[in-house]
């Protein structure tokens, strides 16, 4: 484990999942928590933990993220304020 | 895909995108390829049948999003997800009783080494895990397509008004 990356990946993820909470897009959310999916397969596999990571990734950021725009797409874009 | 889907649930014409559909039709034997890889390989290494599962789904629901799920929807009929379902978690179960009935109910459920595919114990312990995992992998393959269709779907438009 390298300290420096993990704070620089953590602060990163703090900050894309406050960012996937609080925007109005809901295609922009998705795509976040795409992001952060990725971003924590890389923090597993940089905790030497690498079959976790592979469902992080498949899971998470290939099909979570399919069924969430095919959720999408029955509804509207964007959230009412 | 959002707009390609709601005009693929409206009618049958739609304008594919040529580029969109060769590299999927190009991509999809290769990550079907690396989900069986996964699956193999996951008793000794990262993956398992799981994980090799959901890829094999995902390419699946690649095919669905790059062609229109009305056009490519019909390959996939509900009753063979459903079969496909119950047969993986059979191959599971299946494997796991045959482990009882061929130890003549010395070993525990799942204990691979006694189902006597070949001579020695290692090997009967390695060919099982495979076979557990292929059941996995059959069983999460349909279950992420079959999610994917029902949330994407939209069957029978004069009485699904629920949009809006």
């Amino acid at each position: 484990m390298i300290p420096s990356l993990d704070l620089v990946l953590l602060f990163l993820i703090v900050a894309i999942a406050i960012a996937a909470i609080t925007v109005r897009d809901l295609l922009s959310a998705i795509m976040l928590l795409c992001a952060y999916s990725f971003l924590m397969a890389v923090i597993w596999v940089e905790m030497h933990s690498v079959d976790v990571a592979f469902t992080e990734a498949a899971v998470g950021a290939g099909a979570s993220t399919a069924f969430l725009i095919a959720a999408l797409s029955r509804t509207t874009r964007w959230e009412k304020k | 895909m959002n707009t390609k889907n709601s005009e693929a649930g409206e009618g049958k014409e739609r304008a594919g995108d040529v580029i969109v559909e060769t590299i999927s039709r190009l991509m999809v034997p290769f990550i079907q390829l690396f989900a069986l890889y996964v699956i193999i390989h996951g008793a000794g290494g990262p993956g398992g049948g799981f994980q090799g599962g959901v890829i094999f789904g995902a390419s699946f629901v690649l095919l669905v999003i790059a062609f229109g799920i009305v056009n490519a929807g019909d390959r996939f009929p509900e009753g063979a997800n459903t079969a496909f379902m119950s047969l993986g978690v059979y191959i599971y179960a299946g494997v796991g009783l045959l482990c009882i009935i061929f130890s003549r109910g010395a070993a525990q459920f799942l204990n691979y080494g006694f189902i006597p595919l070949t001579t020695h114990f290692e090997e009967n312990r390695a060919l099982g895990m495979d076979l557990v995992e292929i059941g996995i992998g059959i069983t999460v393959m349909a279950v992420v397509t079959s999610i994917f269709f029902n949330l994407a779907w939209k069957r029978e438009p004069e009485e699904g008004g629920e949009e809006e």
